[in-house]
């Protein structure tokens, strides 16, 4: 049991528009903070900018609100100086995929242990309604007025290809399902993507409508478990059975399908390929944890080498590396 | 050809040693500094390489140089121009005989002078001395390579390798010119080679080859190049480059802070050397971390720096640009920092490989908003350590980023550092918030000194977000309230300003006519240039500056000392303009020149002289 509950990691009076996601994921991230049960001095949240990333004012615990883009290398930094400290770095779409791409898929590349949240509302919410890098091709906005002629990222696609090795998804209403992610995130060691599918109301209404009541998640979402049969629907009568290359729902009972048909999920499996169909998934979308395998993390690799490396040689401290050169005597 | 050579007994002798990227030209030049400085000669070296990845052996653009300048009292530069020359082929001959003295002896390896290569070196005859108007007196003429094949013709070695050995027997000659004690050379090449005893033994035969060839074939000379030592300090010495010594002062003042160094970095030229060297000191506990690009570089060691580390992030001028954000989030978080910025000429890639002062007003100016950051200058090779190490000091102690500006000629330049004690060295005081604040801290509170508390995370009850939006000074809640604005943005200036620097100190005349003043890499050469004149009954002096940002407190009584004040620098005048912008009524005359070369001593004796007479 942990000693902390989510008051103690709550801080501050929020300042999203109401209605925002956000409040929704933040409340999940106090609860699964407080089950982890690591401490909040031992805890630091770092964001870039954008609406979402005004997150770690309301913790309670170390926290960065930085500059545009750069939470992920900024996270890195504080991980690989201090390993002890358990990172949370949060960004939205457009700080975490657009201007902070290139971070984004090196913390995934070197597996830095960092708990990377993305929330993704698929919108410029902070400087009032632009198209992001994950708003769908067509899609009108202020500064797309006659529809965006560009393909948006699917998250888990960049994350697998930076080699990413964990991904999950939640939908921010879904208190349990967030909590759930995040403390598999917390439990990877690694980088670990968790992409919040989060709703703008004012900016872009109803981008995840089908996902976002309980009533539409049970129609439209499917809940992955590791090992268990990947089956959804109201009364669980569909699931998702392999189609040569990828992967498709079929309802049970129709067209010869069974549950002996149905896939069971393997988050552990190393080779990626139908974990990304899944994640790719456009009906049902795929919830939980779709990725998840161990990997060497490049924090601990960095202090192995440092331990390693201190075992080899000979000088440890400054005066002893001077004596490591050629040096000469005027008398 | 040279048998008659003449040999004079010298207060100072510059040696040139140039040859194609590949011929090792660094190597021999760096064996001779040492062995050089082993007698207590002063020593300063310079190399000169081309910015071409890897131009066609022989060709014009291949080649590279390095001086070597060994004196008997101080040297402050590389030398103008050399007195010895070693061409190692015809396209190091035609590309560096500018930089020999009239009367220099010249050496060159006589087997790369073949049809092909005279071609490539563009010669249009086999007269290659003719055409260049060399003395055929004035050459060591000799066929170093067959030399070299027959000297290890026994060794098993093949061609190919026996060949790389031919810097070596050029060393051998060089240090019969100057009556070298090749047993330092030998034991330089002993422990550089240690696992590779065959090469070490191969390099050792060669050298001992061209000593005696020099000493055989030019017997008839009576006297080698002798440099006596004096003023000799006594102590224990290394050589060193610029690079080397920043990346030590960086590891001293970790050591002395107590501190884990962080360094954030992402490959440049000129810079790259500090980010290799920490890389190799694991054993010291050094983490470096090779980005994704230059921003992640400083974002990573803001973070580092928020999480408790001395965090460092080293680049060249382009690189600045791209850190620039992640430097002003350093200045409103109030975290320590230490951005090196290993100067080089500009703008944009400019000219990767050359040396320049032209970041001066990017380090100071170079961000958004009132962005006040210190800024020191190290001024040659050795000074890069106190430097570095100052800039840790005050980063830790003041809560602030620092810019240590260093360039290119004296990072890649080497000189005897005396090996520090780091006891003597002052205490690095960090301001880690007292416990005794707990409940009541707030994260933007002051010290006496006006910096930020430190509280690093994992300290229970101190927990709290710095933000690069505005905060309230009281508070530390986000806050865009015009006055605290205001307020914040005189606290920051007016911590910057405080930090405590040493006073400029005046070199020379104390009532001179004319007071030349520089910053950063240049001393040596306004040093040899005020020596010079000085010497020749001029009554001038040097201020120097290595504190930008705060300046001296004696800045405005020191420029106002002289009659005349010449502010030289490699830029268009960015450090005049800084110190008119700082001291009312100064209108200093002017020296500048962009040309990615050291100054030459002859060049700045003329262009002051030449002011001291308007």
């Amino acid at each position: 049991m942990s000693e902390f509950t989510a008051a103690d990691f709550k801080k501050g009076q929020p300042r999203w528009c109401p209605g925002c996601g956000d409040h929704f994921f933040l409340a999940s991230l106090h609860k699964a903070m407080a089950e982890i049960g690591i401490a909040p001095w031992n805890t630091a949240v770092i964001s870039g900018i954008g609406c979402s990333s005004r997150l770690p004012h309301y913790m309670a615990t170390y926290g960065m609100n930085t500059i545009h883009g750069r939470a992920a290398a900024i996270a890195t930094g504080a991980k690989v100086a201090n390993p002890d400290l358990t990172v949370w770095q949060i960004s939205g779409d457009g700080d975490g995929l657009a201007i902070g791409g290139n971070h984004f898929i090196h913390a995934n590349r070197r597996n830095i242990n960092l708990n990377m949240i993305l929330l993704n509302n698929r919108i410029y919410g902070l400087t009032k309604g632009q198209y992001s890098p994950t708003s769908p091709r067509g899609f009108v906005s202020k500064s797309s007025p006659y529809g965006t002629v560009e393909d948006p990222f699917r998250p888990a696609e960049l994350c697998f290809g930076a080699r990413g090795h964990f991904f999950a998804r939640a939908v921010a209403t879904d208190a349990p399902g967030t909590v759930e992610v995040l403390k598999a995130a917390q439990q990877h060691k690694g980088a670990a993507v968790c992409e919040i599918l989060q709703n703008c109301v004012i900016f872009n209404n109803g981008t995840h409508d089908s996902v976002y009541t309980p009533t539409e998640r049970k129609k439209n979402a499917i809940y992955l478990k590791h090992g268990e049969k990947m089956l959804f629907g109201e009364n669980n009568e569909y699931g998702i059975v392999q189609e040569g290359f990828g992967v498709k729902a079929v309802k049970l009972g129709e067209d010869g399908y069974t549950e002996a048909d149905v896939l069971v999920h393997d988050a552990k499996c190393e080779d990626n390929t139908l974990q990304l169909k899944l994640a790719e998934m456009e009906w049902p979308v795929a919830l939980g944890v779709i990725r998840d395998v161990d990997a060497p993390t490049y924090d601990d690799c960095v202090s192995a080498q440092i331990e390693e490396v201190k075992a080899a040689k000979k000088y440890h401290n400054f005066a002893e590396l001077l004596e490591t050169n050629d040096i000469w005597e005027v008398k | 050809m040279a048998d008659t050579l003449e040999i004079k007994e010298r207060e100072e002798v510059a040696v040139r040693f140039s040859g194609d990227s590949g011929d090792g030209m660094q190597l021999a030049g760096n064996i001779f500094s040492t062995v050089s400085a082993t007698v207590g000669n002063s020593i300063s070296t310079f190399p000169d390489y081309p910015a071409d990845i890897r131009a066609p052996q022989g060709s014009l653009t291949g080649v590279s140089g390095f001086q070597v300048h060994i004196g008997a009292g101080q040297v402050y530069t590389p030398g103008d121009k050399c007195d010895v020359l070693v061409a190692m082929n015809a396209a190091a001959l035609k590309t560096q005989y500018k930089y020999a003295k009239p009367g220099a002896a010249i050496i060159i390896d006589t087997d790369s002078f073949g049809k092909s290569d005279l071609e490539k070196a563009a010669f249009k005859t086999d007269d290659y001395l003719g055409e260049m108007g060399i003395d055929p007196d004035r050459v060591i003429a000799c066929p170093i390579s067959t030399m070299v094949k027959d000297c290890l013709a026994d060794s098993g070695m093949d061609v190919k390798a026996i060949l790389k050995c031919r810097n070596m027997f050029a060393l051998g000659l060089v240090c019969w010119l100057f009556d070298r004690d090749l047993n330092v050379a030998f034991n330089y090449l002993k422990e550089k080679f240690a696992k590779k005893a065959g090469v070490a033994e191969a390099n050792i035969k060669v050298i001992q080859a061209g000593y005696d060839y020099g000493h055989n074939t030019h017997s008839s000379v009576a006297n080698v190049y002798r440099i006596e030592s004096k003023n000799k300090v006594k102590g224990r010495y290394m050589d060193i480059t610029g690079n080397k010594a920043t990346a030590y002062g960086l590891i001293a003042a970790a050591e002395k802070a107590g501190l884990k160094l962080y360094l954030g970095s992402y490959p440049i030229t000129p810079a790259t050397d500090v980010l290799h060297e920490l890389s190799k000191h694991k054993s010291l506990g050094v983490t470096t971390v090779q980005c994704e690009d230059e921003i992640a570089g400083c974002a990573s060691s803001v973070g580092a720096a928020f999480a408790g580390a001395l965090a460092v992030t080293s680049t060249s001028g382009p690189g600045i640009c791209l850190k620039s954000e992640a430097m002003n989030l350093a200045v409103i978080l109030e975290l320590p920092l230490v951005v090196l910025d290993v100067q080089r000429g500009g703008p944009a890639t400019g000219l990767p490989t050359k040396s320049e002062q032209t970041d001066l007003l990017q380090a100071l100016y170079g961000r958004n908003g009132e962005s006040p950051m210190p800024v020191i200058a190290a001024t040659s090779p050795t000074d890069c350590f106190d430097a570095a190490y100052d800039a840790c000091k005050i980063a830790l102690e003041h809560m602030t980023p620092v810019v240590l500006l260093t360039d290119a000629y004296i990072a890649n330049g080497s000189g005897a550092f005396k090996l520090p004690n780091l006891a003597e060295y002052p205490a690095i005081n960090p301001p880690y918030v007292p416990e005794e604040l707990k409940g009541s801290w707030t994260p933007y509170m002051r010290a006496e000194n006006g910096t930020r508390y430190w509280a690093v995370p994992g300290r229970e009850g101190f927990q709290h977000i710095i933000a690069g939006i505005e905060k309230d000074s009281k508070t530390g809640a986000i806050s865009t309230d015009p006055e605290n604005h205001d307020l914040m943005t005189r606290l920051r200036q007016g911590k910057i300003d405080k930090i405590e620097v040493p006073d400029v100190e005046v070199i020379g005349d104390k009532n001179a006519d004319l007071l030349i003043v520089g910053f950063g890499g240049t001393y040596g050469h306004l040093r040899a240039a005020m020596e010079e004149m000085k010497a020749a009954g001029k009554k001038v002096a040097l201020a120097h500056f290595k504190y930008i940002n705060p300046l001296p407190k004696n800045t405005e009584a020191v420029l106002k000392s002289a009659k005349k004040v010449v502010v030289a620098e490699q830029n268009m005048g960015q450090f005049a303009g800084w110190l008119r912008m700082k001291v009312d009524n100064f209108a200093p005359y002017q020296f500048n020149q962009v040309k990615g070369q050291p100054f030459v001593v002859e060049e700045l004796v003329a262009a002051f002289n030449e002011i001291l007479n308007k």
